[in-house]
C-alpha cells in the first residue's frame, strides 16, 4: 500500500512539475531573437531586458516578466514557431523570412498608435519589397555583405570583387558560409546572377562555381570566422559589415584585417514582428516601441556592431565618437538609392520547389 | 545487464507490482509511443497523407562525387559509420587500459581518477568541442608547442583527424565508465588462480580479465559508437564544416523544414541501429554465458 | 608494467585536460578572442556575473538537472525493485528492451521522436504552445532513467534476496523492509546512478535542443544559438568556475571520507 503512496507520490510530482511551468499573475511578454544580438549589460552597456523590466514596472506600476529566448537561424525559428512547437510574442528575423511568415499568414499587423517611436526609423526603411504596406514590421538592424581578408598575406592588388574568394593564389585560406542562402549568395553575385532565380539552371551555375571552389577552401564556417580571422588561420572570408570591427578589436600582432565591399553585394534587414501565437500584443507593442527609444537603440546598435535604421541613433553625437570615423563610413555608406539597390540584391523568399532544390545542390556540395 | 535467476523464492510472483507502475507507463509514453512518431512522420508526407517517397529517396538519391555518380544518403551513411567505428576502435584502446589500472588501483586512486573521467563531462560539450578548435588550428596551441621542439606544423584542423580526435574526446568516458564499472567487480583471485596455474600476463588477460569484462565493453562500445554516428556539431566545428555526417544530413533537413525527411533518415538510421546492436548483443551473450552456465 | 601503466595514465589525463586548460588560459584574456591572447584580465568573470540572460541560463540548467536527477532515480530505483524480481516474461522482456532503447537510440533520434509527439499532443490538445520546460524535463527524466536502472538493477541483484524477505518474515511491511534492509544494501548504486544523471542533464545538448521551448533554455542551448556573433571568453570563465567547484566539492568529500573508516568494499 505505501509502495501505491510513494508511486503515485512520484506521478503526481512529475505531473505538477511539469503543468505549473510558470505563474501567470504578472504580465509576461516572451521575445525570441538571434543570439548574442541584443546589448545584454556585459562591458558596462545597458541591460536591455533589465531596464525594458524597470522601466515598465515604473511607468505602468505593474509587474513584468520577460522571457527572452534565442535562436540560430531563420530555418531554426521558422521550423519551432510554424509547427506550433514555441509562442512568442516579438520575434527577430530577417527579411525574406518576414516576407515568407507574412505570406504564409504568421504575422499580425502592428498597430503604430502603440509605437509612436517608429517616425525614427529612416525613410530609406519604409515600403520595401519585404512589407511593402509596412504593415509587419519594424527594421531593428541592416547590413551589407563584405569580403574581410588580411592584408599581411593577401596582395590588395587582388583584393576586388568576388574573385578573390575564388583566387587560387589562396587556395586553403579561404572561408566560405556554412549555409546555403549565404553560399549560394556568393556564387550568384560573382556571377551576377539573382539570388532569387526561379530558374534551376541558374542555381546549377552557381552550384559549379561552388564546386570549383570547394578545393580552395580552408572550411565552411559561421560564427568561427571570428576567432579564424582573428588568429590569422585564415585569410579570407565573406562576413557581415559590423563584425569586421569586431574581429578587428582583437586581431592578432601580425595580422592586419582590411575590408571593401565587393558590387554586387548582399544586403540584409533583420526586422521586429508580432508572430499570430503572440499572447499579449500590445506589451509586445510597447517592448517594440522601446526598442526605439534613444537608450535602448543605441546600446544595441553599439553592441551588435551592425548599422541602424534609427535616426535617433546615427545622428547622435556620442555614438558617431563611439563608432569611430572608419567603423561610421563602413557602416553607412551613402544611402541615396538604398532602396532600389535592397530591392534588387536582397534575398527574397523562394517557394519551396526551390528551396528544396538549393538545399540538394547544397548536400551535394558538403559530400564532396 | 540480464540477470541469472536462481530459482530464487518469490513472494510476490506473478502478482501485480505496483513499484514498476510509473516506470511502465513511463517508458510505453515517452520512449516507445515517440518512436511510432518517427516512424509516423516517415511514412507520411506534409499533409500526413500515406507515403514512401522519403524512404525511398533515401535510398535512391544520387550526386557527383568526383566525377563518379554515388547515392547520396548511403554515401553519407557509410561515411558517419566509418568515422564512428574508428572513434569507437580508439576509444576502446585508450579506454580499456585506463579502467583496468583504475579497478586495480587503491581505493583512495580509484575514487579520483573517477571523479578526474567526469570532470570534463560537466563543462559544456559544446564549449569543449570550441577549446579543441583552439589546440588543433594551424595557428594553434599544438602547432606551436611542435614548432617549439622543432616539428611540425601539422595540419589537422578540417580534417577527418580532427573529427576522430573531436570524437574520441568527448565519448571517451562512455567508454571507461562501464568497463571500469564492470571490472572493479571483478574477483581478482581468479586473477592470482590464474597466475599460479602458470599463466602469463597476456594469457591472464585474454583468458579470464577479457571475457569477464565483456559486459562492460559491449555497453561501452554502445555508447561511443552511437552518439558518435549521429553528432553535427562535432563535425561542424572540428571538420571545418567540410565534413558532412548523418546527424548533420537529419538538422539540415530539420531546419530546411522537411521533417518528414528528416523523420525517415532518423528512422532508417533507428532501424539499422537496433539491428546491429541486437546482432552484437546476442553474440556477446553467447560469448559470456555460452560456456561458462550450467 | 608498473612504470608504463603510470606514463600511459599520465598521457590519458593529460589528453582529456588538455582543453580545460584551454578554456582555463582563455577566459583571462583582455579581448574576446579564443584564439589571440592579448593578456591577463579577470574582466570575463565580472562580464559574466552582470550578463543576467547567461545566469538565468545557468540556473535554468541546473534547475532541470537537479529535477531530472531527483525524479529519474526515484522512479528508476522503484522500478529496478520491481523489475528484479520479475520472472523471465513477456514483461521483464519489454522492461529490458526499453531500458535499452534510449541507451541505443542517437540523441538526435530522441530528441525528434519527442518534439513530434510533443507538438502532435499540443495541436490534439489545442496548446498554443507544446514545447517548453515541462517538455524539457520530460525528455531529460526520459534519457537519464536508463543509467539510473542500470546502476541500480545490479546491486539488487548482487543483493541475497532472502534478506528483505526474513525481515518481513520477522514482520516488517514490505516498504519497511526496503527501506531498512535493501535501501542501504543498493545506496552506493543508487548515488552512482544518480550522478550519471545530473551528469547527463548537465552535458546534454541534442535533446534540449529539440524540446525545449519557450522561457526555459538551458545553457549549451544558449551557446548553440549564438551563430551570429562568437563565443566569447564569458562562456570559459563560466566553465572554469564550474572546474573549481567540483575541485573544491572533490576535496571537501575526500577530506570528510577520511574521517570515516574507508575499507568497506573488497
Amino acid at each position: 500500500m505505501k509502495k501505491l503512496i510513494i508511486a503515485v507520490a512520484a506521478v503526481l510530482a512529475v505531473f505538477c512539475l511539469s503543468g505549473c511551468g510558470g505563474s501567470r499573475e504578472t504580465r509576461v511578454l516572451n521575445v525570441y531573437n538571434w543570439g548574442e544580438y541584443i546589448s545584454d549589460g556585459s562591458e558596462d552597456s545597458f541591460d536591455t531586458i533589465a531596464e525594458f523590466e524597470k522601466w515598465y514596472e515604473q511607468e505602468y506600476g505593474e509587474d513584468i516578466q520577460v522571457n527572452y529566448d534565442t535562436f540560430a537561424s531563420n530555418e531554426d525559428m521558422y521550423a519551432k514557431l510554424s509547427t506550433g512547437a514555441v509562442s512568442y510574442d516579438v520575434i527577430i528575423p530577417s527579411d525574406y523570412m518576414i516576407a515568407r511568415m507574412a505570406k504564409e499568414d504568421l504575422l499580425l499587423p502592428l498597430d503604430f498608435d502603440n509605437i509612436p517611436n517608429y517616425k525614427n526609423i529612416d525613410e530609406n526603411f519604409h515600403g520595401l519589397y519585404y512589407d511593402p504596406e509596412d504593415k509587419y514590421s519594424v527594421p531593428y538592424a541592416y547590413g551589407i555583405v563584405g569580403i574581410i581578408y588580411n592584408a599581411n598575406e593577401v596582395d590588395s592588388a587582388d583584393a576586388t570583387g568576388w574573385d578573390l574568394m575564388w583566387n587560387e593564389k589562396y587556395a586553403g585560406r579561404i572561408l566560405q558560409f556554412n549555409n546555403s542562402r549565404d553560399a549560394f549568395g556568393t556564387a550568384a553575385y560573382k556571377l551576377n546572377k539573382s539570388v532569387n532565380s526561379a530558374d534551376h539552371a541558374d542555381w546549377d551555375a552557381e552550384y559549379d562555381e561552388l564546386m570549383t571552389q570547394r578545393p580552395l577552401l580552408y572550411g565552411m564556417v559561421m560564427d568561427e570566422i571570428f576567432n579564424l580571422m582573428e588568429s590569422g588561420e585564415a585569410a579570407i572570408g565573406a562576413y557581415y559589415a559590423g563584425d569586421y570591427f569586431t574581429m578587428l578589436d582583437a586581431e592578432a600582432e601580425d595580422v592586419d584585417l582590411r575590408f571593401y565591399y565587393p558590387d554586387p553585394t548582399n544586403y540584409y534587414i533583420d526586422a521586429m514582428c508580432i508572430p499570430k501565437c503572440c499572447a499579449d500584443k500590445e506589451l509586445a507593442e510597447i517592448f517594440i516601441n522601446y526598442m526605439l527609444d534613444h537608450d535602448a537603440a543605441i546600446a544595441n546598435a553599439e553592441y551588435t556592431w551592425y548599422a541602424s535604421p534609427n535616426k535617433i541613433v546615427y545622428t547622435d553625437p556620442e555614438y558617431v565618437e563611439t563608432m569611430g570615423e572608419d567603423a561610421m563610413s563602413v557602416l553607412y555608406p551613402p544611402m541615396d538609392d538604398f532602396a532600389a539597390l535592397y530591392n534588387e540584391y536582397a534575398y527574397r523568399n523562394l517557394d519551396q520547389d526551390t528551396l528544396d532544390y538549393i538545399n540538394t545542390l547544397w548536400e551535394n556540395v558538403k559530400i564532396n | 545487464m540480464k540477470p541469472v535467476e536462481r530459482g530464487r523464492r518469490n513472494r510476490h510472483a506473478g502478482s501485480f507490482r505496483i513499484e514498476l507502475l510509473p516506470y511502465s507507463l513511463w517508458s510505453l509514453l515517452f520512449i516507445v509511443v515517440p518512436l511510432f512518431f518517427v516512424a509516423y512522420y516517415a511514412f507520411t508526407n506534409n499533409s500526413f497523407g500515406f507515403t514512401t517517397e522519403n524512404i525511398t529517396k533515401f535510398f535512391t538519391a544520387t550526386s557527383q562525387v568526383d566525377g563518379a555518380e554515388v547515392h547520396t544518403y548511403l554515401l553519407i551513411f557509410a561515411r558517419s559509420l566509418k568515422l564512428a567505428v574508428i572513434s569507437t576502435v580508439i576509444c576502446f584502446i585508450l579506454g580499456y587500459p585506463i579502467a583496468y589500472i583504475m579497478a586495480t588501483a587503491g581505493e583512495k586512486a580509484q575514487k579520483i581518477m573517477l571523479v578526474l573521467i567526469m570532470i570534463p563531462m560537466w563543462m559544456n560539450f559544446l564549449i569543449r568541442t570550441y577549446a579543441w578548435m583552439t589546440i588543433l588550428q594551424d595557428t594553434g596551441i599544438l602547432n606551436s608547442l611542435l614548432g617549439f621542439i622543432g616539428l611540425g606544423p601539422l595540419h589537422i584542423i578540417g580534417t577527418e583527424t580532427a573529427v576522430i580526435i573531436g570524437m574520441v574526446y568527448d565519448y571517451l568516458p562512455y567508454m571507461v565508465l562501464p568497463v571500469y564499472s564492470i571490472m572493479a567487480k571483478m574477483d581478482y583471485k581468479l586473477i592470482e588462480a590464474a597466475r599460479d596455474l602458470g599463466c602469463n600476463n597476456f594469457a591472464v588477460l585474454k583468458r579470464v580479465i577479457f571475457p569477464l569484462s565483456l559486459p562492460g565493453v559491449l555497453s561501452g562500445i554502445t555508447m561511443v559508437l552511437i552518439p558518435s554516428i549521429s553528432t553535427f556539431y562535432i563535425s561542424q566545428k572540428l571538420g571545418s564544416g567540410k565534413f558532412f555526417l548523418i546527424g548533420d544530413a537529419i538538422e539540415g533537413q530539420f531546419v530546411a523544414n522537411n521533417l518528414h525527411f528528416a523523420a525517415a533518415i532518423a528512422f532508417i538510421l533507428m532501424i539499422v541501429l537496433l539491428i546491429c546492436m541486437a546482432i552484437m548483443k546476442h553474440f556477446t551473450n553467447k560469448a559470456v554465458y555460452g560456456g561458462g552456465r550450467k | 608494467m608498473k612504470t608504463a601503466s603510470r606514463i600511459f595514465t599520465v598521457i590519458f589525463f593529460i589528453f582529456l585536460f588538455a582543453p580545460i586548460a584551454i578554456l582555463l588560459i582563455f577566459s583571462f584574456n583582455t579581448t574576446k578572442s579564443l584564439s589571440v591572447f592579448s593578456g591577463f584580465s579577470f574582466k570575463w568573470y565580472s562580464e559574466l556575473f552582470n550578463d543576467a540572460q547567461t545566469l538565468i541560463s545557468v540556473k535554468n540548467t541546473l534547475i532541470l538537472a537537479t529535477l531530472a536527477m531527483l525524479i529519474s532515480t526515484v522512479m528508476g530505483t522503484a522500478a529496478s525493485v520491481g523489475i528484479v524480481k520479475l520472472r523471465r516474461s513477456w514483461y521483464r522482456r519489454y522492461m529490458d528492451t526499453v531500458t535499452d532503447i534510449p541507451m541505443t537510440n542517437p540523441d538526435i533520434i530522441t530528441g525528434i521522436s519527442l518534439m513530434l509527439m510533443f507538438v502532435f499532443a499540443g495541436r490534439i490538445f489545442g496548446r498554443n504552445t507544446s514545447l517548453d520546460f515541462g517538455t524539457l524535463l520530460i525528455a531529460h527524466i526520459t534519457f537519464c532513467l536508463p543509467y539510473v536502472i542500470l546502476q541500480v538493477l545490479p546491486k539488487l541483484q548482487q543483493m541475497d534476496a532472502a534478506l528483505p524477505e526474513a525481515a518481513q518474515d520477522l514482520g516488517c511491511t514490505p516498504l519497511r523492509a526496503f527501506f531498512k534492509v535493501t535501501l542501504p544494501e543498493i545506496s552506493p548504486g543508487i548515488i552512482t546512478g544518480a550522478i550519471m544523471a545530473f551528469t547527463m542533464s548537465l552535458d546534454d545538448f541534442v535533446i534540449s535542443y529539440f524540446t525545449s521551448g519557450n522561457g526555459f533554455q538551458t545553457l549549451p542551448v544558449r551557446i548553440y544559438n549564438m551563430t551570429k556573433k562568437t563565443v566569447t571568453p564569458k562562456m570559459y570563465a563560466l566553465a572554469t568556475i564550474t572546474f573549481f567547484v567540483i575541485l573544491a566539492l572533490l576535496i571537501f568529500t575526500n577530506l570528510s571520507d577520511n574521517n570515516k573508516d574507508g575499507g568497506k568494499r573488497r
